[in-house]
């Protein structure tokens, strides 16, 4: 596939501020007051690139900050530091004004069917509303048949418009919010968890409207998940989180075939595969650290076999190695 | 040849809605050996988590149990009044619930949850109860137990508490755990390391497992036999890893070639179409007919029964292996 | 509309409705309180505002079925000689009106205040709940004294009694509206978190548009169970006032001016002035609380999924 990248990020962060109020903050040194900030390092230094008409799978465990760095790209979080282009413009440090160009390019579908539809509008409305905000020029009549064709698309039904968002399924939800994410004519969609709160059959339904989706409109997907068999099935590249940073990036095929990086390797091995009696899977050690106070170099040391004093002190780089992006102090000495 | 610790004969629960009586479990049945793991398999609303919590009569209102046996040993537990199922629930049968955040309680220290449990059921003293504790809590892998056991559920990660929970399931020592998602709120990482303690413990102690998942790759990896359910029915049985290379009804095939290892990549999964029915929207004739590919005339009218067939060894509930000689 | 009215009949909180005897009870006492008020001037026998039917002879007199009463005045004459019933029933009007009055301007300014707060948060949000805090910690008895002592001073005691009012009005109304400002806070703290309020913000709505048209909808349960119960208590914190002589003038009587005009004679034996406007004082709080109750736990969502 040409290298085209549709979206870059480069060195973006994200922390959160929860240090409290005032009083909160409020402590004393030597008898000195300071202000005592404590921040959730969700995301940190992260840099890669996706090109048209890409899937991009972004994996890992709760905490390592995929979702964070999902609603950051995607413009819900503002990064703070870093920058994100699209097609080539920057699109981190736009205005809202500015920004709402770029929201008919790109779009989100949720995780939670149940929360992601308001409980009060019905289909139609739901359906409607970005399109009317968007496209104030377009007649009813046409807006009416966006809408219905959308719907179709998701293999809904114009019998929908009058229901309320209860009077539905988890998988039909689901749908009714892909529809509300394609409807405006998208470019790049990030997909947060779309299938994690669905039934196995209704999973594939899903993931199927996904892949028609993206063949039929040439679209571009940020992918988060947590079910790596998914991941497998549907992605071109595959990039590992942990604790907030990059661990490895590489395609699919490279990626599940020979993982390298320490953590990717034990995420796999504890997948269950199907029909297979338990494969010993690499035990991790200890519990995972938070990331209020991230461990220093490397932040998967504390729990990896194979970490030295090298990787005690210094966060490694990510780096080109056998086709694949890896951070790794190990892999780049040729120790693993 | 091992006895029978566990038989279901026939349960039929209902919940009583406003709108009138709805069927959740439709007359099923199963066993389990002594030292068993069994799953049982199903999506969400196919009944699986009703019937976990039916064996020890955790079902509450509007649910009841309508009819059927339940033969703990020889014991029918559902007709137990409530003094009796309580001496059974916690002590003989141990039940792990899904969200490890909900099923501790967030004021009082491990320590006194676990030795509550253990001197309600046995006429032990506090130091010895606590004793036992450290003991179990050495089992799950909980590093420094003594200390621990003077902390609060918060102060512990996901995967922590889940080990905490099991460890309080084991204290009576008992004989039949009953684990419903014990690791679908975790991390991969960590529902590895709780499955393979739960396969350990159970290997070593001699108790039967029945696991309740949605996830049949877990499945694959923990049990011996499994079922699975479809709208309150069992409508296959047998052989876990049989079933999985080879189902023979036409909702286990459809389930097993919707997973994405069954299908090639970027490919289009196979998709079951349609939706599980919901509680009293059950189709006549096969509650699954709407959606079956394999469909025939007598699939409209006529229930299916659950049938052994020991050619196959394999009991199924489908029009389509009538023919066969059970 | 027709299709409304018959989801109305479908819906739980008709069912609820129709199978609650309370719920049933209290509706219809509220209604036929609030039709007596509304056509007050047709149901009275007496206009007990126009010095024409006033005479102080006719002070004191005792209910008809007691001796020394009439069919004239069926509940008795209060103190000036007016007829006890009409008075009652005018004064249960003028009750009504700042009960539901007050309420709106809470609400408006409450819902308002929440909104802006719970969705904005940060320095906004601290300063208009440091200011809900500190419009709670005062009295509003000591702010009615205070405004109506200043408002006497300034204006005297004729134009108070004209815009008393509307004055009791905007003194309950501001006394409380922190409830509601809290209540839609909390509500709009929750339903900020929810996925289709990040939805709306991916399509690029403002955050006018969110609040209003996509968060607001679905706090309005609290809302409605809290108006209920704030009537109630709007009524009896403006009787309180009255009681006190800070209220209502003795012209215009509410009920609770009523029931303070006609403490004083108890122990000489009138006890039907403050007894009656009692009874409706109790009957119409009782009633609005009821309803209260039965609206708050159909809509709480955790007993309706049972």
């Amino acid at each position: 596939m040409p290298e085209n990248p549709l979206l870059e990020v480069k060195g973006v962060y994200k922390h959160f501020d929860i240090s409290g109020g005032f009083l909160d903050k409020l402590s004393f040194e030597k008898g000195k007051p300071y202000l005592n900030k404590t921040y959730v390092k969700a995301v940190n230094n992260v840099s890669f690139d996706i090109n048209t008409g890409e899937t991009f799978s972004v994996v890992g465990e709760s905490g390592c900050g995929k979702s964070t760095l999902g609603r950051s790209i995607i413009g819900l979080y503002k990064i703070n530091r870093g920058k994100t282009y699209y097609s080539g413009k920057r699109i981190d440090s736009l205005s809202e004004k500015q920004m709402l160009h770029y929201r008919k390019k790109m779009q989100m579908v949720f995780q939670d069917p149940y929360a992601s539809l308001n409980p009060r509008k019905n289909v139609k409305s739901i359906l409607t509303a970005p399109l009317k905000f968007h496209f104030p020029d377009l007649s009813a009549g046409e807006i009416n048949d966006k809408a219905s064709e959308v719907l179709e698309l998701v293999g809904g039904d114009t019998a929908w418009f009058k229901r309320l968002p209860h009077e539905f399924s988890g998988g039909q939800r689901q749908r009714i919010s892909i529809a509300r994410a394609l409807i405006v004519d998208p470019e790049f969609i990030v997909a947060d968890e779309p299938i994690s709160a669905l039934d196995v059959s209704i999973q594939a339904q899903i993931i199927n409207l996904l892949i028609d989706a993206q063949n039929k409109r040439g679209l571009t997907y940020l992918f988060v998940a947590h079910d790596l068999s998914v991941v497998e099935h549907i992605s071109d590249k595959v990039m590992v989180m942990y604790l907030g940073t990059i661990c490895e990036l590489a395609d699919t095929k490279t990626l599940f075939s020979d993982p390298r990086h320490p953590y990717t390797r034990a995420l796999f091995s504890a997948i269950p595969k199907l029909g297979k009696p338990s494969v010993k899977h690499i035990p991790l050690e200890g519990e995972v650290p938070t990331p209020i106070n991230l461990p220093t170099g490397c932040v998967f040391h504390g729990r990896c076999r194979h970490a030295n004093e090298r990787c005690k002190n210094e966060v490694p780089a990510l780096i080109e190695k056998d086709g694949r992006k890896i951070a790794c102090h190990g892999v780049e000495e040729g120790r693993i | 040849m091992s006895e029978n610790l566990l038989n279901v004969n026939n349960l039929v629960v209902n919940f009583k809605m406003r709108s009138g009586e709805v069927t959740a479990i439709n007359d099923i049945s199963f066993s389990l050996l002594k030292g068993e793991k069994f799953g049982l398999v199903g999506e969400s609303g196919a009944g699986k988590s009703v019937t976990g919590f039916s064996i020890i009569k955790l079902i509450s209102k509007p649910g009841y149990i309508k009819s059927g046996e339940i033969l703990f040993k020889n014991t029918d537990l559902a007709k137990l009044d409530y003094e009796s199922i309580r001496k059974i629930r916690g002590n003989r049968i141990s039940m792990i619930f899904q969200d490890p955040m909900m099923t501790l309680n967030p004021v009082l220290t491990i320590g006194t949850q676990m030795m509550e449990t253990l001197m309600a059921h046995k006429n032990i003293s506090k130091s010895e109860a606590r004793k036992i504790a450290v003991e179990k809590l050495k089992k799950v892998h909980i590093p420094s137990p003594e200390k621990r056991l003077e902390q609060y559920p918060h102060e512990f990660s996901g995967g922590m508490r889940q080990r905490i929970i099991i460890a309080i399931s084991l204290l009576t020592d008992p004989e039949l755990i009953i684990a419903d998602e014990p690791t679908t709120a975790l991390d991969v990482t960590i529902q590895a390391e709780i499955m393979e303690l739960l396969l350990q413990l159970c290997d070593s102690m001699g108790m039967g497992l029945i696991l309740i998942t949605h996830d049949l790759a877990v499945v694959s990896q923990v049990t011996d036999r499994m079922a699975v359910m479809y709208a309150g029915k069992i409508i296959e049985e047998g052989n876990t890893l049989e079933i999985i290379e080879n189902p023979k009804h036409p909702y286990t095939e459809g389930l097993i070639a919707a997973l994405p290892e069954s299908a090639s990549t970027k490919e289009k999964l196979n998709q079951i179409p349609g939706n599980m029915p919901g509680l009293g929207k059950i189709p006549e004739g096969c509650s699954f007919h709407p959606r079956c590919t394999k469909m025939m005339d007598i699939c409209l009218t006529d229930e299916p029964e659950l049938k052994e067939y020991k050619s196959l060894h394999r009991k199924i509930s489908c029009h389509l292996y009538n023919e066969k000689e059970h | 509309m027709m299709g409304k009215i018959s989801k109305f009949r479908n819906s739980y909180l008709w069912y609820s409705f129709k199978n609650d005897k309370f719920a049933i009870t209290s509706f219809l006492v509220f209604m036929l309180l609030l039709i007596i008020a509304v056509f007050a001037p047709l149901i009275s026998p007496y206009n007990p505002y126009s010095p024409d039917n006033i005479f102080i002879l006719n002070a004191e007199m005792p209910p008809f079925w007691i001796d020394g009463g009439s069919k004239e005045f069926l509940l008795g004459t209060d103190d000036q000689g007016r007829d006890l019933l009409s008075t009652m029933i005018y004064g249960l009007r003028i009750s009504i009106i700042i009960g539901i009055g007050a309420v709106l301007l809470q609400a408006i300014l409450g819902i308002i205040i929440g909104l802006i707060s719970g969705y904005v948060g940060g320095k906004i949000d601290s300063f208009f709940m440091r200011l809900a805090d500190v419009q709670l910690s005062f009295s509003y008895l000591m702010v009615a004294i205070f405004l109506s002592a200043i408002f006497k001073a300034a204006f005297g005691v004729g134009t108070f009694g004209e815009v008393a009012v509307p004055f009791l009005i905007i003194v309950i109304g501001l006394a409380q509206w922190p409830q509601y400002a809290r209540t839609v806070r909390a509500s709009v703290l929750a339903e900020k978190e929810k996925e289709y309020v990040q939805a709306a913000r991916v399509t690029g709505f403002g955050s006018v548009k969110i609040m209003w048209s996509h968060i607001l909808p679905n706090c309005l349960s609290p809302i409605f169970v809290l108006s209920t119960i704030q009537v109630a208590n709007a009524v009896m914190s403006e009787a309180a006032l009255s009681f006190l002589g800070l209220g209502m003038p003795v012209t215009r009587p509410s009920l609770g001016s009523l029931i303070n005009s006609g403490f004083e004679y108890i122990f000489s034996g009138s006890w039907w002035i403050t007894a009656f406007p009692g009874i409706v004082l109790v009957i119409l709080v009782l009633s609005v609380n009821m309803l209260g109750d039965w609206l708050r736990d159909t809509l709480n969502p955790k007993l309706y999924k049972g």
